[in-house]
C-alpha cells in the first residue's frame, strides 16, 4: 500500500473541485444563477470550449493524486521493519502513462514518431566504430527495419482512431439514451439532441468530444510504441511534459485568483461602504502597490521566497514537495501583488450599491456594518468576482510563461509551459531545426488559453448584460421551408 | 487647477515614500545584508571577515532602521534605510553592487529603450484603432465575425511565441532582418523593425477588441442616430462623428502609459539584444543586484505617478465638463 501525499496545490485543487460542486448545487437552486448559467449553456462555442476545458481539467486532477510507492523490503530486513517508501512522488497520471513510451526517457533529441535519435553518435558495431543515428531504446521496439516504420505507425494509428471512433459512438448512444425520456422512438431521441431541441447545443459538443477522443486515442495508441511528439534535449518525452504542464497551468490560473480574493473583497467592499478615511487609506495602499512595476515586485518576492526555501531544506521530504511549495507560494505572491484591479472594481460597485434602498433600509433597521457587508453587499458583487476569475485565468497561464522565462517562475523541476518554452527557445535557430518542443507547448497552450477565453466571454455575457450587446453575430437567415429539418442556423462567435 | 496638480504631486510623493518603505522591507529585512554578501561573494563557506568587508565597502554595515549607538537625530539618519532612501527621493541612485553608477547607466540605456518603445506604442495604437474601426464599419458581416475570431486567437497566443516565430520567419527563413542587436543612429532601423512588428502584433488582439467595444458603445448614442436621421452616409457618421468622440477616451486612457515607456520592455529587449532599461532590469534580477532593482522599482513608480497625473490633466483638457475640486 503506497502512502498518499497531499501537496499544497493538491489540497487546493481538490478543495476547488469541492467548491465547484457546492457552487453547482447552489446555482441549481437559485433562479438568477440558473438563468445566467443556462445562457452560458446555450452558447455553442462556450460549450465546446467547456468540453476541451473539462478534458484538461481531468488531466490536471489525475496528475494531482500523488503518492509514494512502497519499495520492496530489502533482502535482510526484519519482519517488523517499518515500510520504506520511494523518495520520488508519482501521480495517477504517471501510472496511466506508464504503459506507453511516454514516461521512458531516451538519451537526447528525437523527432516525433522517429525510431532513431536526432543526432549522430559513434557506436561500436563488431568492434568497429560506426558513426550513425542510433536506434531509440523505447520507440519502435518491434520494428526491425526503417522501412517498416510507416506500416507500423499506420497500423497503430488506425487502431487508435478506431478506438476513438468507438468512444465517440458510445457518447452518441449515451446522449440518445439520455434524451429517450422525451421521445418515443430512438430515432426521435437521436434527432432531439442532434437538433439541440432543449436549447443546449449537444451536437457541437459531441463533435468536439469526438475530435478530442480521436486525437487522444490516436496519440495514445501511437504512444504505446513511439514518442508521439518527439523528445527534448535530455530525452524526456515532449507529450508527457506537455501533459504534466497542464496541472501547473491550472494551479497558477485558479489559485492566484483565489489568493487575491480575500484582500480584494475585504478592502474593496469596506472602501466602498465606509468611504471617507478608510477609503483614503485603502486607495493609498493599492495605488502604492500598483505603482511598483509588477514584474519587479514579483521578482523581489520570489527571490525572497527562494532564500527561505534554500535556508530550510529540511522541511521537504521529496524534491516534488519543494517544487510544489514554490509553485504554491508563487501563486500566493501573484495573488497578493495583483489584487488591486479587482479591488478597484469592487469598490466602485459597492459605492453604487450602498446608496440603494435595500442597503439604506437595512441601515435604518439598525443592522450592523459587518452584517450589511456580508449579507447585502457581498452577494451582489459576486458576479464581478466570478467574471474576474474566469477572465484572469487565461492571462495568468500566459503570464506564467513569461515569468518562467525571466527565471522567477516555477521551480526548474516543475513541468510548465513556461519552462518548456524557455528550454526550447534556442532550438529554432539550430540547423536542422528542432520544432517539436515549441510546437507542443504552443498547441497545448493555445488550446487551453483559447478555450478558456471563449468560455470566459460567454460567462461575461451571461453575468454582465452590458457586454452582450457588443458580441459579433453571424446570422445566416435560412428561409424556413415547411419541410426543412433545420429550424434555424445561428452560429455565434466566442 | 494648479492647486489640484500640486495636491496630486504631494500625494505622489507620499506614494513614493510608501513604495520606498515597502521595497526596503522586501529587500533588506527579509534578505539580510549578510545573505546578500554571501550571495554576491558566492559559495556557502564565506568567512565572516569577508562578509564584513563586503558590507563595509557598500555601506551595509549599519543597522537597518534605528541606530542605538548614535545620538539624537543621527539615530535615525545613520542607518541603511536613511542612506538608501533619501538619495532615491532626489533621483540619485548611487552605485550598483558591482560598483557602477546606476544613474549613468540609466541615462545611457534610456535611448535604446525609447527607440523601441515609442514606435511600438504609436504604431500599435494606430494599427489597433484602424483595425477596430474596420470591424465596426463591417459590423454584422462575416468580416466583423472573423476579425473578432482573429482577435481572440491572437490574444490566446503567448507573446514569447510571437518573438520566437518572428525571429525564425524573418531572420532565419527569409533573412530580411538580423536576429538581434542594436546600433546607434538610423542604422538601428534594421534591428528595430522586427521587435516593433512583434510588439504591435502581440498587443493587437486584446486592444483591437477593446476599442471595437468602445466604438460600438459610442454608436448606440443619440447623436449618432441624429446624424443618421439627417441622411449622412454610414462612412461619414463613422469617421467624422464616432471616431472623433471615441478617440478622446482612448487617447486620454493611453496617456498614463506614456511615461512608463521609459522603462522599456523586459521580454522584447532581452530577446532582441537591445541594451535598454528592460534588459538592464532583467540582468539585475538574474544577478540579484538589489541596488539596481530598487532603483528601477523607484523609477517605475515615479513614472507611473507622473502618468496618473498626466492622465488626469488630459481628461480636463479633452472634456471641459470634468472639473477638479
Amino acid at each position: 500500500m503506497p502512502t498518499f501525499v497531499f501537496l499544497w496545490t493538491d489540497i487546493f485543487i481538490f478543495s476547488l473541485l469541492l467548491a465547484l460542486l457546492l457552487y453547482a448545487f447552489r446555482a441549481a437552486r437559485s433562479v438568477a444563477l440558473r438563468a445566467a448559467w443556462s445562457s452560458v449553456a446555450r452558447t455553442p462555442s462556450a460549450m465546446c470550449a467547456a468540453v476541451v476545458l473539462l478534458a484538461f481539467m481531468l488531466v490536471g486532477v489525475l496528475d494531482s493524486i500523488h503518492y509514494r510507492p512502497l519499495l520492496p523490503a530489502p533482502p535482510g530486513a526484519a519482519a517488523g521493519a517499518p515500510p520504506v517508501y520511494a523518495p520520488v512522488l508519482r501521480s495517477a497520471l504517471d501510472d496511466l502513462l506508464s504503459a506507453s513510451a511516454l514516461s521512458r526517457p531516451e538519451k537526447t533529441y528525437s523527432a516525433p514518431l522517429a525510431i532513431r535519435q536526432f543526432t549522430k553518435e559513434t557506436e561500436l558495431i563488431d568492434g568497429k566504430p560506426v558513426r550513425d543515428f542510433p536506434r531509440l531504446k523505447h520507440a519502435g521496439r518491434n520494428v526491425d527495419a526503417d522501412s517498416e516504420r510507416g506500416a507500423d505507425i499506420l497500423r497503430l494509428g488506425l487502431r487508435g482512431l478506431g478506438a476513438g471512433a468507438l468512444l465517440s459512438l458510445a457518447a452518441a448512444l449515451l446522449l440518445t439514451v439520455f434524451h429517450f425520456r422525451r421521445a418515443q422512438t430512438p430515432a426521435q431521441a437521436w434527432l432531439a439532441w442532434w437538433r439541440g431541441v432543449g436549447g443546449i447545443p449537444w451536437r457541437p459538443m459531441w463533435i468536439t468530444f469526438s475530435l478530442l477522443a480521436l486525437v487522444a486515442c490516436g496519440a495514445g495508441a501511437l504512444g504505446l510504441n513511439y514518442h508521439v511528439l518527439g523528445t527534448d534535449r535530455t530525452g524526456n518525452d515532449v507529450l508527457w511534459q506537455a501533459l504534466k504542464s497542464v496541472r501547473t497551468a491550472w494551479a497558477i490560473g485558479t489559485l492566484t485568483t483565489v489568493a487575491m480574493l480575500p484582500p480584494a473583497l475585504i478592502f474593496g467592499i469596506s472602501a466602498g461602504y465606509f468611504k471617507g478615511r478608510v477609503d483614503d487609506v485603502i486607495q493609498y495602499i493599492y495605488t502604492t502597490l500598483t505603482s511598483i512595476p509588477g514584474v519587479l515586485l514579483i521578482a523581489a518576492c520570489v527571490l525572497m521566497m527562494q532564500v527561505y526555501i534554500d535556508n530550510n531544506p529540511g522541511l521537504f521530504s521529496t524534491v516534488t514537495a519543494r517544487a510544489d511549495l514554490r509553485l504554491f507560494l508563487l501563486c500566493l505572491i501573484l495573488g497578493l501583488t495583483g489584487w488591486s484591479g479587482l479591488c478597484r472594481l469592487l469598490r466602485a460597485e459597492t459605492l453604487k450599491l450602498r446608496e440603494l434602498e435595500y442597503v439604506q433600509a437595512a441601515r435604518a433597521f439598525g443592522v450592523g456594518h459587518w452584517r450589511i457587508m456580508r449579507r447585502h453587499l457581498l452577494p451582489n458583487v459576486m458576479h464581478i468576482v466570478l467574471i474576474t476569475m474566469v477572465l484572469e485565468f487565461s492571462g495568468l497561464v500566459l503570464y506564467e510563461a513569461v515569468l518562467s522565462y525571466l527565471g522567477i517562475g516555477v521551480d526548474p523541476s516543475t513541468n510548465s509551459f513556461g519552462s518548456m518554452i524557455d528550454a526550447a527557445r534556442m532550438e529554432m535557430s539550430r540547423d536542422p531545426m528542432i520544432w517539436w518542443n515549441l510546437m507542443a507547448a504552443f498547441v497545448f497552450m493555445l488550446a487551453l488559453v483559447l478555450s478558456a477565453n471563449i468560455f470566459a466571454d460567454a460567462v461575461q455575457d451571461a453575468f454582465d448584460p452590458r457586454a452582450r450587446k457588443f458580441r459579433p453575430r453571424l446570422t445566416r437567415t435560412v428561409a424556413p421551408a415547411p419541410d426543412s429539418p433545420a429550424p434555424s442556423v445561428t452560429a455565434r462567435s466566442q | 487647477m494648479t492647486r489640484y496638480i500640486l495636491r496630486r504631486l504631494l500625494y505622489g510623493v507620499l506614494v513614493l515614500l510608501g513604495v520606498n518603505l515597502l521595497t526596503f522591507v522586501l529587500f533588506f529585512a527579509v534578505n539580510t545584508p549578510d545573505d546578500m554578501a554571501r550571495l554576491s561573494i558566492g559559495g556557502q563557506r564565506v568567512s565572516q571577515t569577508a562578509i564584513e568587508k563586503w558590507k563595509a565597502e557598500r555601506g551595509y554595515d549599519k543597522p537597518l532602521f534605528f541606530n542605538t549607538e548614535a545620538q539624537g537625530k543621527a539615530a535615525w539618519t545613520d542607518t541603511i534605510f536613511y542612506d538608501r532612501s533619501v538619495p532615491l527621493l532626489r533621483f540619485d541612485f548611487g552605485f550598483s553592487d558591482e560598483g557602477r553608477d546606476i544613474g549613468h547607466e540609466i541615462s545611457k540605456r534610456m535611448g535604446p529603450s525609447l527607440a523601441l518603445a515609442i514606435p511600438t506604442f504609436v504604431l500599435g495604437l494606430a494599427v489597433c484603432v484602424v483595425f477596430a474601426l474596420l470591424l465596426v464599419f463591417f459590423k454584422g458581416t462575416p468580416l466583423d465575425f472573423s476579425g473578432v475570431v482573429i482577435c481572440v486567437v491572437l490574444l490566446s497566443i503567448s507573446g514569447l511565441f510571437y518573438i520566437i516565430a518572428g525571429q525564425w520567419l524573418f531572420a532565419k527563413a527569409l533573412r530580411w532582418v538580423p536576429y538581434s542587436g542594436f546600433i546607434d543612429g538610423w542604422g538601428s532601423l534594421r534591428f528595430l523593425a522586427l521587435p516593433v512588428l512583434v510588439g504591435i502584433l502581440s498587443r493587437m488582439g486584446g486592444e483591437a477588441r477593446f476599442y471595437r467595444t468602445l466604438f460600438l458603445e459610442e454608436m448606440g448614442k443619440d447623436y449618432v442616430r441624429t446624424a443618421r436621421a439627417k441622411g449622412l452616409s454610414e462612412r461619414i457618421v463613422l469617421f467624422r462623428h464616432v471616431l472623433r468622440n471615441a478617440l478622446l477616451p482612448i487617447l486620454t486612457g493611453t496617456v498614463s502609459a506614456i511615461p512608463l515607456l521609459f522603462m522599456g520592455s523586459l521580454i522584447s529587449e532581452s530577446f532582441f539584444g537591445i541594451p535598454g532599461l528592460g534588459s538592464y532590469t532583467i540582468d539585475a534580477i538574474n544577478a540579484q543586484d538589489f541596488s539596481i532593482v530598487r532603483a528601477m522599482v523607484f523609477l517605475g513608480s515615479a513614472l507611473y505617478i507622473v502618468g496618473l497625473i498626466l492622465a488626469d490633466i488630459s481628461y480636463t483638457l479633452a472634456d471641459p465638463r470634468i472639473r477638479f475640486e
